[in-house]
């Protein structure tokens, strides 16, 4: 019995020299996580940062990567966007590490950017953006506005028939980006100036009352009107309560949302939101293998049976599995090198289907659009036929028309003027 | 025995038909049900529609139970089963004939979907079966449910209910679906004319949609004219309607903005101490809210009215216990007040962030709080905001009958006016500040209650009004709750009738830009104190 244990003793501090051996070892690679651990983003953030521990936690238990095993640094640039840059130049210098997984709003990327341009670092960002954007050193693996927005539009004119377009959002670049986007496509589309009405709303409005009145009544000149927000966060349970209250339900004017998912949804009443619509890459409901053990090991991992899955994090899957891929076929985890074998790569959609790295840094995925249901689920009611390919510079814009991203020679370029053959020289 | 047997039998079938489940579905429909469990999301109108004209049973109780998405399947038998949520127990009972089938589990059943497309199509086959319910309230509704879609199937459905429909109000409903079908169809231009007529004094959006169309495009000017009329008599209508709308939003929000700041009125106001925590003792009632909900899950419709004096106690008790440990011995530098207690806020938000968890919280709206009152089709006003407008005034005839009334209320003024007179006169002040920043406090906690209907309840709750609070109580005159309360009125409706013209985001800057000129102006507010003790 006492020999058992002094083995048994001996195997375990030899297992824990060996584990400390392989952690203390330089030759790791290392995992930058640039997430937002506390402030008004945590909510959000958090979920992705658990994302990439577990898919480190996962690649590790398979072996690692070219031989090592990979390694997270967690910052927490805590809701703060120059803490952001400031964050990034850490993991870069100090830290070193070969490759950041971060980001969640706008400001944050662009705060981030300078400093990845300046060391060479290189950052996967996994949120839905409004495009205009395409840095050699940022893959973007969430949606741009052609792949949620304008299919959501589409949707909505052609299976819905809607005639009048309200277009709400929170005051910031995103909304208003992608309204001025949506806009010039709705009139591209035939669609009558005084039949689109645009609305912004400071951060965390509450007092939805004059907004939703004004709703209704343009939506009670008898053609059929939607709205399609761009409203932020928190803003959008007093938004739809305020529309079940003065008695507008989804059938009478659907809202279609591209910042309302799973989690946004998980521990709300949904009662007021049944039957209104959100457009994303990916949900939850969808049934597929991928997908199925996906949830299982996010449960299993998370140690919480309740915890939901959403698009963001599908990205930040995607993202992580295509950087594996690029580091195994670069055989190394080197910026430039790793940066070329990242376009064309290939990876399994949790949705089914593969998603593919373009030359613009940006994913071809398929586009959902579901229906909000009372178990804070969405079904999907209608997607798009085979995949749609992330536009960096929307052609709806008058400045970005003629732009496009290739980061392949001989171009080489993330802001290429197809019209007067040029590169404006600025990088992102 | 025999008799005794027939008398269950009819008391038990009594019983069952009261239920509305009673018939079996024909044979002709069983296909169709049985089609409903297979069939895709996208093909499953047209068995609905078969379903909405088949013979046999009763469909209504099916349709309903869809449309609140309520409706299960057995896998293995195929049967349809309607699902009762309560709380976190989901219950199931045949659909047919309402036995409950306690031995199923969630994963033996499967949810029949729906979509929108089905939704607005049950909608209206439930009005159109409604048409001859005995409510009257109910038939009214039916028929305006239906003016958006008048084929000539529904047209015919209405037509012949108006023949037996006793009820002025219903038969007047029933006449303007009928005219507006006339006026939308009739190739008769008289007809239309006579039409048109007929929707005079009607304010439905339909109406002035139709009389639009009628106005602009009608081959007869006769017709063309008459809809100009009608529209230019409902404009003028919704011109009225509009405005005393938009006074209603205004006094709502002013409501809100009354509730917020009143508990600041009297910690700022009366005792002097800028508490930067105020937000947080809001954000302490709001929780209480949701603990409350949490802990008497049965109980949501009477939730708030538990939780009105437990957010007072709670918030209270924080109040008095941050004067004592914190504000008595920074009185009299208010620069170092300031900063502890927004020092406190910090912590306090912090504390709710660990124990609740960062995310907002769902605090339930009770069933009397949810909807609006509908008064005509162009003004309806919504129920959560009406009552909280007299919950606020509750509150401050309240708040005023305490400290005009009471010894406590004697107490507060005396040393509010003059502390060291109070003092030599044998009040004791330090129990008095304690008291009475614990009633600006409680205050604050009922006003978190009254906000968690009508906001999020996170972390950040407070944050969003401790602005909004000061701004009123600096601009009403400091000292002063009946300068709160007008101020609070005239903010929310400035605010509301700016609104539409700016939009959300310039409307709350231009009333602050009112604010500060009007403190330029007039730097002690709009009701001064007068007096030795305003010095």
């Amino acid at each position: 019995m006492k020999i058992k244990h002094l083995v048994s003793g001996i195997a375990l501090t030899m297992g824990a020299s060996v584990l400390s051996i392989s952690a203390m070892a330089a030759d790791t690679i290392k995992v930058g996580v640039l997430h937002s651990l506390s402030g008004t983003m945590a909510i959000s953030e958090t979920t992705l940062k658990d994302t990439v521990l577990m898919m480190v936690e996962e690649q590790n238990k398979k072996g690692g990567l070219l031989g090592k095993q990979l390694e997270a640094v967690v910052v927490d640039p805590a809701s703060n966007w120059p803490l952001f840059a400031e964050k990034t130049r850490e993991l870069l210098t100090k830290d070193q590490v070969d490759v950041i997984f971060g980001c969640w709003t706008s400001v944050s990327r662009k705060s981030a950017l300078p400093v990845l341009e300046e060391l060479n670092g290189l950052m996967f960002y996994p949120v839905q953006y409004e495009g205009e954007e395409s840095s050699k050193n940022v893959f973007y693996t969430g949606a741009a506005p052609n792949q949620q927005a304008i299919p959501a539009v589409d949707y909505l004119m052609n299976d819905l028939g809607v005639k009048r377009w309200v277009l709400a959002g929170t005051d910031y670049v995103y909304p208003r980006t992608t309204n001025k986007i949506l806009e010039a496509y709705l009139k591209a589309k035939g669609v009558a100036a005084e039949d689109i009405m645009i609305n912004y709303t400071p951060f965390g409005h509450s007092d939805w009352q004059s907004i939703v009145s004004d709703i209704k009544s343009f939506g009670a000149e008898g053609k059929k009107t939607a709205v399609v927000s761009t409203i932020n966060g928190d803003a959008n349970i007093p938004f739809y309560k305020e529309l079940g209250n003065q008695g507008i339900s989804a059938e009478d004017i659907p809202v279609v949302a591209f910042s309302v998912g799973e989690e946004e949804l998980s521990g709300l009443d949904t009662k007021p939101l049944v039957g209104h619509l959100a457009a994303w890459n990916y949900f939850q409901s969808v049934e597929s293998d991928a997908n199925t053990a996906f949830i299982s090991k996010w449960k299993a991992f998370t140690g919480n049976p309740d915890r939901v899955t959403n698009d963001p994090m599908e990205a930040t899957y995607i993202g992580f599995k295509m950087w594996t891929q690029a580091v195994e076929k670069a055989g190394t985890t080197d910026v430039n090198a790793v940066e070329q074998a990242m376009i064309g790569q290939e990876t399994e959609n949790l949705t089914g289907g593969m998603a593919y790295m373009n030359k613009n840094h940006h994913l071809s995925k398929p586009v959902l659009i579901g229906e909000i249901q009372d178990d804070g689920q969405l079904e999907v009611v209608w997607e798009t036929e085979g995949l749609v390919a992330g536009d960096a510079w929307s052609d709806f814009l008058p400045g970005s028309k003629d732009l496009i991203s290739d980061w392949t020679a001989p171009i080489s370029c993330g802001n290429y003027n197809t019209v007067t053959k040029t590169c404006s020289g600025q990088n992102y | 025995m025999r008799y005794l047997n027939a008398i269950c039998a009819c008391l038990l079938g009594l019983l069952i038909s009261t239920s509305v489940l009673a018939e079996t579905p024909s044979e002709a429909q069983k296909p169709l049900l049985l089609e409903l469990t297979e069939v895709k999301l996208s093909k499953a109108l047209p068995v609905l529609q078969q379903l909405e004209a088949s013979e046999g049973a009763d469909m209504m109780a099916l349709f309903k139970t869809m449309l609140n998405g309520d409706l299960y399947y057995e896998k293995e038998t195929k049967r349809l089963i309607a699902a009762l949520k309560e709380q976190s127990v989901t219950r199931y009972s045949d659909l047919f004939t309402g036995a409950a089938l306690n031995e199923l589990s969630s994963n033996q059943v499967k949810k029949i979907k729906v979509n929108n497309t089905l939704r607005g199509y049950l909608g209206e086959a439930i009005a159109r079966m409604q048409l001859n319910h005995p409510d009257s309230a109910v038939r009214t509704d039916a028929v305006r449910s239906l003016f958006s879609d008048l084929g000539p199937n529904t047209i015919e459905l209405i037509r012949t209910a108006r023949l037996n429909e006793q009820s002025r109000s219903v038969q007047e409903v029933m006449d303007v679906a009928l005219a507006l079908y006339r006026a939308a169809h009739s190739d008769d231009a008289t007809e239309r004319l006579q039409a048109v007529k007929d929707l005079e004094g009607s304010l439905e959006p339909e109406v002035r949609n139709q009389l639009t169309k009628l106005a602009e495009n009608d081959p007869s000017r006769s017709v063309r004219k008459a809809a100009q009329i009608g529209l230019d008599k409902i404009d003028q209508q919704a011109e009225m309607y509009g405005f005393i709308n938009q006074l209603f939003f205004g006094l709502s929000l002013g409501s809100v903005l009354l509730l917020a700041a009143i508990g600041l009125a009297i910690t700022f106001g009366v005792m002097g101490v800028i508490n930067m925590a105020h937000g947080e003792m809001i954000m302490l009632g709001a929780y209480t809210t949701y603990v409350v909900q949490l802990m008497l899950p049965n109980m949501i419709e009477y939730s708030l009215w538990i939780a009105v004096p437990l957010a007072f106690m709670v918030s209270g008790l924080a109040g008095i216990l941050i004067e004592r440990l914190v504000i008595r011995h920074l009185h009299g530098r208010p620069l170092e007040t300031l900063l502890a207690t927004f020092g406190i806020s910090l912590i306090l938000q912090q504390l709710v962030r660990t124990v609740f968890s960062p995310l907002n919280r769902q605090v339930a709206t009770p069933e009397w709080m949810s909807g609006s009152i509908e008064i005509n089709p162009l003004l309806s006003l919504t129920l959560n905001r009406l009552y909280i407008v007299a919950f606020a005034l509750l509150v401050f005839m309240i708040l005023l009958i305490v400290l005009k009334k009471t010894s406590l209320g004697l107490n507060v003024r005396a040393v509010s006016q003059n502390r060291d007179m109070a003092k030599a006169m044998g009040i004791r002040t330090d129990r008095v500040d304690a008291m009475t920043f614990g009633l600006g406090s409680g205050i604050a906690g009922i006003a978190g209650v009254a906000l968690s209907q009508l906001t999020n309840v996170g972390p950040n709750l407070g944050q969003a009004y401790i602005i909004d609070s000061f701004m009123v109580v600096v601009f009403g005159g400091v000292g002063n709750l009946w300068g709160t309360l007008v101020a609070a009125f005239t903010l929310g409706v400035a605010n509301k009738f700016i609104e539409p013209v700016t939009g959300a985001v310039l409307a709350s800057i231009l009333v602050l830009v009112f604010i500060i000129l009007f403190i330029q102006k007039r730097p002690k507010g709009l009701f001064p104190q007068k007096g030795r003790a305003a010095e």
